[in-house]
């Protein structure tokens, strides 16, 4: 982990808020830049959606003698993902906390990343095992914080809250909020509509309260659901969608913290 | 089967059903209360047991977040949604301090509490206990199936939406039903299509179809389309009865028939 400048990591507490769709384009994002190295991390056991979404379901590992190579989308970005070492669709990791563990610490240890700009670590939801453990294990190595994902309604900001809470109990700093799923722009009459009601002051609110910055809104576009099933770059596929632009304007957001913030080395 | 000094808990609920996905976020918690809600509409006393302890979503969902559990002999007393005791909760929340508490336990300690739940609730006498799950397939999902190997499970109802990436990870979720020996009831696809409020356009917001196409592949019973419906939204982040409030829409219909198909039982 010496040879990775920016570890970021991506949370929410909820379930299917986005935080693998994020992730993945965050990492698409950063890797525009050719001179950048960037990975993701996946440290989703047990729903590896990585994969998929950046267009390598299928692929394998292999190893070398420096360890595990990690997948390469494009030259300058590659991932892992435990996605890579299951023979079948169909194959579960049905694990207790203690092996998916381990999974993740090998994961750190034996992956041959090289030197890398920006490591993004995707996570499942919840506050348990995964989380505890990659905080943990990257400790030593100070990780450059957190991208909190939310969708508006209060269904989520509870479990973000929790979320949250579990940042400021591991000293994690958090670099901010994005509420994916903010509205919905209908393809035929262009009016908009709140499927997901931010019934009590979305992740605005929540922020306000909590005095964490607001990265961004991104917008429901039906696109990106299907960019990401055909492992696709929705930011490439839509350049002119809002959403697009959301993305975009939080991805910068996250190079210019990432830029301004110390990372002091061991 | 139950000893005369050891209380049984569950020796008078009927029917138990649980709810899973492996993927998180498509609606699992809202599928199980609008079952619960819709089961009670048809005369049934439901239990419901809310095993999701990092992200407990139903007390919310009905109206129950700011409740406290009381014990007596045989265990917790369950929070009822209404005066008549027709729909019954446990959570993790009513045992918080908080609501904002974060419950940052690593498996075993999960485990535990899990089958202390599975024990140690005095439900009554219940026609369902529905069980809500957390997405994944790992200590919880293990601690429900153990503690629950002496009880007849009527089966397992998986829910998905309609993209791949989430019938990829139900898959899974179907690996561990078999894996485990929990029979499957059928998959139901949520957030099937959007009709737009202002002009009847329906998108298909998170793509369309893959859960008529799971079931097929894994040669499971396909159980219907729920809407992307914001009504329902609405219904649940108030904690309000969308199946009594909302009798005429098309999605009250599509829980109805869920509803009936839980009731039909494993074939």
């Amino acid at each position: 982990m010496s040879t990775v400048k920016h570890k970021i990591l991506v949370l929410s507490g909820k379930g299917g808020v986005g935080k693998s769709t994020f992730s993945a384009h965050l990492a698409h994002g950063l890797a525009s830049d050719e001179s950048k190295e960037v990975a993701v991390l996946d440290i989703d056991i047990c729903g590896p959606s990585i994969p998929r979404i950046m267009g390598l379901e299928g692929e394998q590992v292999h190893q070398s003698g420096s360890g595990w190579s990690p997948v390469y989308v494009e030259d300058n970005l590659s991932v892992m993902s435990i996605g890579f070492l299951l023979g079948s669709p169909d194959d579960a990791v049905i694990w207790r906390g203690p092996k998916k563990n381990g999974m993740i610490k090998q994961f750190l240890r034996d992956v041959d990343w090289g030197g890398l700009d920006y490591l993004i670590v995707d996570t499942p939801p919840g506050t348990s095992d995964e989380h505890l453990s990659i905080v943990q294990y990257l400790s030593a190595a100070q990780i450059d914080g957190a991208v909190i994902i939310t969708t508006p309604q209060e269904v989520s900001l509870q479990d973000v809250r929790k979320e949250i809470t579990f940042c400021r109990k591991v000293n994690l700093p958090i670099i901010g909020v994005v509420e994916n799923m903010s509205i919905f722009i209908c393809p035929k009459c262009k009016k908009s509509s709140e499927i997901f009601p931010p019934t009590t002051g979305g992740a605005e609110k929540m922020c306000q309260e909590l005095n964490i910055p607001l990265l961004g809104k991104v917008p429901l576009d039906p696109q990106i659901g299907k960019s990401c099933d055909e492992g696709k770059s929705f930011l490439t596929e839509c350049p002119d969608s809002p959403a697009t632009v959301a993305y975009r304007n939080i991805i910068q957001s996250v190079k210019e913290y990432c830029s301004s913030h110390k990372v002091s080395d061991k | 089967m139950e000893g005369d000094e050891d209380k049984d808990n569950l020796s008078s609920v009927k029917h138990i059903v649980v709810v899973l996905s492996g993927k998180g976020g498509v609606g699992k918690s809202t599928v199980t209360v609008q079952l619960a809600l819709s089961l009670r509409q048809a005369g049934k006393r439901v239990g419901i047991l809310d095993i999701d302890l990092c992200g407990p979503s139903i007390p919310r969902m009905l109206n129950l977040q700011s409740k406290d559990v009381h014990q007596c002999d045989a265990g917790w007393v369950p929070v009822y949604a209404d005066r008549e005791r027709t729909i019954a909760l446990m959570s993790i929340s009513f045992l918080l301090e908080n609501v904002n508490d974060a419950v940052v336990w690593r498996g075993p300690k999960k485990t535990a509490l899990i089958k202390q739940f599975i024990s140690s609730v005095a439900w009554g006498e219940l026609d369902y206990l529905i069980v809500d799950t957390p997405p994944g397939t790992s200590d919880e999902h293990l601690a429900l199936v153990e503690g629950l190997q002496r009880y007849s499970i009527d089966g397992a109802l998986l829910v998905t939406t309609p993209q791949a990436v989430s019938t990829g990870d139900v898959r899974r979720e179907i690996t561990f039903c078999r894996k485990t020996g929990l029979h499957i009831l059928g998959i139901v696809e949520n957030m099937s299509g959007f009709v737009c409020p202002h002009c009847e356009e329906c998108s298909n917001v998170f793509s369309k179809g893959g859960g008529e196409e799971l079931a097929k592949v894994c040669g499971v019973r396909f159980l219907g389309c729920i809407p992307l419906d914001p009504q329902l939204s609405h219904s649940l982040e108030e904690g309000r009865d969308f199946i009594e409030e909302f009798p005429q829409s098309a999605t009250f219909t599509a829980f109805k028939h869920l509803a009936q198909a839980v009731e039909r039982g494993p074939p």
